[in-house]
């Protein structure tokens, strides 16, 4: 019997295969896009803005905040596009009429979704870490690898709700555009909220994207807007809601099973 | 022995549909059961529920014993279900489909049994070919492959065989009956009337969500045993309008129960005053009885049961064709 539960690893297998066939799009497009925002930001904020009090230039502030701001887009638009595709092409039945658990399918699809977005995340590492190899230098490994995975993880949940919920393509653009994006660029990827107005700086504590950024950002320099502990006891949790949430609606059947 | 399929008192309604009014149903291990009805007669939702893609608001089902909520897990690893929709996964070649179907009901070293149900649906050339660049009749096969990977006991086809052409039909049929013989239980939705006839041997006819007819397929014609007039004539009688099964053109097809009944109808037609040009007696096959059970007027839900007794009527004359190269 044990030997027949393994089928959660196939559908991971598969939703590794099914972006790494078209990889040119889902992993080459994006590390392009982050390469561009450093180019163009570094270029023209680099003497301008200062962040951390000076202790670190702008162009290694930015190199983090771009990586992590990859990792969760492209974790978001792993779990929702496979969903919603599958639904749209009505082969999401192939993974239905399976003896797959709630916890099987939770599982293949978001660590699918991590493993796209994690490699994204190395893939604009590696590019951007030449326009300043300090960045190289990790203060704290562990924050890094902490934060990286429980932001892939949330986001990938996240796109996995999202195409379980969306029945049509401009629902999902629509999610993606007017909360995904919005999350992102307001979570302090381009800057440090420090700079922000103090009411923009309390509207930042309410976005749980500030604190993956923040967190991330602590283990590339020791140094962050909040503290680091409490950003992952908020990433921590919000991940944890998030995974009950898609796993009690991948139970119910909701918009998958009528 | 436990019944292959068991469905006790299943209902379900979709806002003011009732898809399924209550239904009672045993399918023993071994069999070849038919599942017919028009469009919205509820087959497919019914389908739907021993999948576990639909769930019931009353009732329950059961695979093999094994309950499809409660009990899921072996349940859905003893059916095997080829959908109606034409569906695929674009990204993958015929044979990494089957392999992945494969996996998900966790057999992870299946190449053989892969290689076999490959050869049996002439899909052995296209192995590697991806999904996309396959025919219509192809993709079709693949999916009744999808249902085998895991070589449940129970196999249910949902029209199968539509879009697929003749020669490939009458291979995929021997293929079917091969696991029918090996002992694997079949259900069978077709709206080709003498594929039911000649492949099941047991039948369910449903319509408006319940089952209006279960019996032998030789009981279901016997008791059925009525007889068929094809009359040739500008139009029928006003009195014997009701009795008419359907109709092409000029000829009408009436349904007789016994034969001094062809001694009123002439009598109609003389007093009418109606030319006849053709009069013939045919004897009753399954679409007969399904055109008596589910098609004939009267009722609001004829509506429907006409557009497939015409669909019938064509899928049985081609497949007449079939029959006759099967004989031969």
């Amino acid at each position: 019997m044990t030997a027949l539960r393994g089928g959660w690893r196939t559908l991971l297998y598969k939703e590794l295969l099914r972006f790494w066939k078209v990889s040119f799009q889902t992993i080459a497009a994006p590390v392009l896009t982050a390469l561009l925002y450093l180019l163009i930001f570094s270029h023209v904020l680099e003497a301008h803005v200062a962040v951390f009090d000076g202790r670190v230039r702008y162009t290694a502030f930015l190199i983090p905040g771009l990586v992590m701001m990859s990792v969760l887009q492209n974790s978001f638009a792993n779990t929702s596009s496979s969903l919603i595709q599958s639904k749209l092409n009505g082969n999401i039945i192939f993974v239905l009429l399976p003896p797959l658990s709630p916890l099987d399918l939770y599982v293949a699809y978001v660590a699918g979704a991590m493993v796209r977005g994690l490699t994204v995340g190395l893939g604009v590492f590696a590019l951007t870490v030449w326009f300043d190899p300090s960045t190289l230098l990790l203060a704290y490994p562990v924050w890094v690898l902490a934060f990286a995975l429980l932001g892939s993880c949330i986001l990938a949940t996240m796109g996995l709700i999202a195409g379980i919920w969306a029945d049509k393509f401009d629902q999902l653009a629509a999610f993606q555009n007017f909360i995904i994006v919005p999350a992102t660029f307001l979570s302090g990827v381009f800057y440090s909220i420090k700079s922000l107005p103090p009411f923009w700086q309390a509207l930042s504590h309410a976005n749980p994207f500030f604190y993956m950024i923040d967190g991330f950002r602590y283990g590339f320099f020791g140094l962050s807007d909040v503290p680091p502990l409490g950003s992952l006891m908020v990433v921590g949790a919000f991940c944890a809601v998030l995974t009950l949430v898609a796993l009690a609606l991948l139970k119910s059947g909701w918009k998958l099973r009528s | 022995m436990t019944p292959a399929v068991e469905v006790v008192r299943v209902a379900r309604r979709f806002g003011r549909v009732q898809a399924l009014a209550g239904i009672d149903l045993v399918v023993r291990q071994g069999e070849f059961f038919g599942l017919l009805g028009p469009n919205g007669a509820g087959k497919t939702t019914l389908i739907s529920v021993l999948a576990g893609l639909v769930r019931a608001d009353e009732g329950s089902a059961r695979i093999m014993g094994h309950d499809v909520i409660g009990d899921y897990r072996a349940a859905r690893r003893a059916l095997g279900v080829v959908p109606q929709e034409l569906v695929l996964d674009p990204f993958f070649t015929v044979r990494e489909t089957l392999t992945i179907q494969s996996g998900y009901f966790g057999l992870a070293k299946n190449g053989d049994w892969i290689d076999e149900i490959l050869h049996h649906l002439n899909l052995t050339a296209k192995a590697d070919a991806n999904m996309r660049t396959l025919s219509g009749g192809m993709k079709r096969r693949v999916l009744v492959g999808q249902a085998l990977v895991h070589r449940p006991p129970v196999i249910v086809l949902d029209e199968p065989t539509a879009g697929v052409d003749v020669e490939l039909r009458q291979s995929l049929w021997a293929f079917i009956r091969k696991l029918n013989t090996d002992g694997h239980t079949i259900i069978l939705t077709t709206h080709y009337l003498e594929e039911a006839e000649a492949l099941c041997g047991r039948i369910a006819m449903m319509k408006a969500g319940r089952i209006v007819a279960l019996d032998t397929t030789q009981n279901l014609l016997s008791r059925f045993a009525g007889l068929t007039v094809r009359l040739g004539a500008a139009r029928v009688p006003a009195t014997w309008q009701a009795r008419v099964l359907r109709s092409e053109g000029t000829v009408h097809f009436i349904g007789l129960d016994r034969y001094d009944e062809l001694e009123d109808l002439l009598r109609a037609l003389r007093v009418e005053g109606i030319a006849v040009e053709e009069l013939a007696l045919e004897e009753t096959d399954l679409e007969q009885v399904f055109l008596r059970l589910v098609g004939s007027g009267g009722d609001p839900a004829a509506g429907t049961g006409s557009g497939t007794a015409s669909r019938a009527a064509v899928a049985g004359r081609s497949d007449r064709t079939v029959g006759t190269g099967g004989a031969s």
